[in-house]
């Protein structure tokens, strides 16, 4: 009788999970056996896709490193210290991930726009953002943000505080403690926001396309493609853009894997 | 004196430590005990530095220390789950105190060496603190506290993780490091065996509050709160209900005690000074009492028979020799017989 349960409950289990696993991998591959080998060797040699690629994962990349610098101070304040308003804070970093990303690309436009005082004060330094990458990378900051600050909040969480306190007992300042013990024990967990964040900043098409259509990511260029020539057209692009994404996440993924004999 | 608590209050969220007096002398193992929730830890790190308390004052060898920063003061701390550095092999956990207050590699290392030396865990330096049982854990994170010590050590339920078997082995170790390195030990735990065996006093601590602080002969032989007591595994502890001259009424049962400084709210009658018989006698002991048996369990070389005298339940100690010659089953009517000296009022 229990055994019979027992089966029932992963026969459920099983189907259920196939469902979705099948939802996410059907169009996926559904793309990549439709584009044909003819499409696929064109778009190999297509200057302005491969431009559009080298951008996207360019402008993702410094959004995720300049966002680190600041990210992760605050991450290690949420996960270590106990303040007033500490919810109203976590409820903020998480508002990107809630607001239509258009929204956030008109509120980030009239921030940085062509007018606004930051924008003027930053080209006397020859920095453009409106159809510039400087704000193409804002653009994916923003939205993407979320990602590393919360992965990289659950890192320092995750290090016992007894092994900080020890630290400064055995006489250690404050930095020395960071630097050489919540830094290195949470390191992974800070690396896999950083990746998660590039990728969801390389996925990013409603707030780039609004600070920038011009130069185009390639998300914004499949839709373009898509818009002006059509479906067989954008396929390829699309194609090579999660190719690539697909190599990229697996190196860093296998950086970042949990250590086997992960403890404490 | 070495370190002095003056009038300490704390208050974490629903917890409060209510104000603390504590001196602790040079060289001494002092043994902080109490259950768990009392704020023993709490107390520990306020004295490490870790937690300022709301008021009152610390001193160490004289000095103020109250506002000093924890890696100022240097008062290691050794937790219970040791807290080990897992991304540094041992050497470099041992060190790591040495090269934070700025000492160079080499000579770190050569004096980590003579600690490891000392706590019997040389082989040990090149592994991850991952491969390291339990034991041999508790021994590195001793020694990365000992290597930096600058008089005072603080150990937070240091043995309670390990086994009954490893955990003598460790306690002995821990007094004879205390004794060869003229450490200050400020150890606390729950465990009142582990107290009586290290400790050159005890302080109990019990409702929030530090109730009474002594060698553990004192603590033992003359109690003088009915908690502590209690806390501390003491039988035979009744509140007396009246008194005469001569003697006093506890739980309906008339005992001399001869004469006392009354009022005693408390008597302890010592159940090693408690004899059974199966037949009354003529002794100079002036209670005796005909009582029946309740149960018994065995102790490590003794039994403990609880016997009941109308309501008044005693227990009682003998040896298994007079167990087995008592022939004891539940209900068998014997007497207890004890000196008036056997009952310390309090």
């Amino acid at each position: 009788m229990r055994k019979y349960r027992l089966s029932l409950f992963s026969i459920t289990f099983l189907l259920l999970s196939s469902v979705v696993l099948a939802f996410i991998i059907a169009p996926l591959a559904r793309l990549i056996l439709a584009a044909s080998n003819q499409e696929l060797g064109q778009a190999l040699h297509d200057a302005e896709l491969w431009s559009s690629i080298w951008l996207t994962l360019r402008a993702a990349a410094a959004a995720t490193l300049a966002s680190t610098l600041f990210g992760v101070p605050l991450a290690y304040l949420l996960a270590r210290t106990r303040f007033p308003g500490r919810a109203v804070v976590l409820g903020i970093v998480d508002l990107p991930i809630m607001i239509p990303h258009s929204a956030a690309g008109i509120a980030l436009l009239t921030l940085i726009g062509r007018h606004s005082v930051i924008q003027r004060a930053a080209e006397p330094l020859g920095i453009n953002f409106v159809g510039a990458e400087a704000g193409i990378a804002l653009a994916m900051a923003f939205v993407s943000v979320p990602f590393l600050i919360n992965a990289a909040r659950e890192g320092f969480s995750a290090v016992p505080d007894r092994i900080e306190k020890v630290a400064r007992t055995l006489g250690a300042s404050r930095t020395r403690v960071f630097f050489t013990i919540s830094l290195p024990m949470a390191w992974r967990g800070i690396l896999s926001g950083m990746v998660l964040m590039w990728a969801r900043g390389i996925s990013e098409f409603g707030a780039v396309v609004i600070i920038a259509y011009h130069p185009m990511t390639t998300p914004v260029l499949v839709f373009q493609r898509f818009n002006d020539y059509g479906l067989a057209s954008a396929r390829a692009a699309a194609v090579i853009l999660i190719l690539v994404c697909a190599a990229g996440f697996s190196i860093l993924r296998f950086i970042a894997r949990p250590a086997r004999t992960e403890s404490l | 004196m070495t370190l002095e608590l003056r009038s300490i209050r704390k208050r974490l969220g629903s917890f409060e430590l209510p104000q603390l007096d504590l001196t602790v002398e040079e060289d001494e193992y002092f043994v902080l005990l109490g259950p768990s929730g009392v704020g023993k830890t709490v107390l520990l790190e306020i004295i490490a530095g870790l937690l300022t308390p709301d008021s009152g004052q610390i001193r160490w060898r004289g000095q103020d220390i109250t506002t000093i920063p924890p890696e100022r003061r240097g008062f290691a701390i050794v937790y219970q789950d040791y807290a080990l550095f897992p991304h540094m092999t041992v050497m470099q956990n041992i060190i790591y105190g040495l090269r934070s207050r700025g000492m160079g590699r080499t000579e770190a290392i050569a004096k980590a060496r003579q600690t490891a030396e000392l706590l019997n865990i040389s082989p040990l330096l090149e592994r991850m603190p991952q491969a390291l049982s339990g034991g041999e854990q508790q021994r590195v994170a001793l020694a990365r506290a000992l290597v930096v010590s600058s008089g005072l050590l603080l150990l937070d339920e240091p043995l309670s993780a390990v086994d009954l078997r490893l955990r003598q082995r460790l306690q002995r170790e821990f007094k004879r490091i205390q004794q060869q390195t003229g450490t200050t030990f400020m150890h606390v735990t729950h465990d009142v065996d582990e107290a009586v065996l290290l400790g050159h006093r005890v302080g109990v601590m019990l409702g929030d509050r530090l109730r009474r602080v002594g060698s553990p002969a004192d603590l033992f032989r003359k109690p003088d709160d009915p908690d502590v007591a209690t806390f501390v595994g003491m039988r035979n502890i009744f509140p007396v209900n009246d008194y005469e001259k001569g003697f006093c009424r506890a739980n309906g049962v008339r005992i001399h005690i001869g004469e006392r400084a009354e009022p005693y709210p408390h008597i302890w009658i010592r159940p090693e000074e408690i004899l059974l018989s199966r037949e009354a006698f003529e002794s100079s002991a002036r209670n005796q009492f005909p009582c029946l048996v309740d149960d018994w369990e065995y102790q490590d070389v003794l039994v403990n028979v609880r016997v009941r005298i109308g309501d008044l339940t005693l227990n009682v100690l003998v040896t298994y020799g007079s167990f087995e010659k008592l022939e004891i089953e539940r209900g068998t009517k014997l007497y207890a017989t004890f000196k008036s000296s056997a009952v310390h009022c309090f």
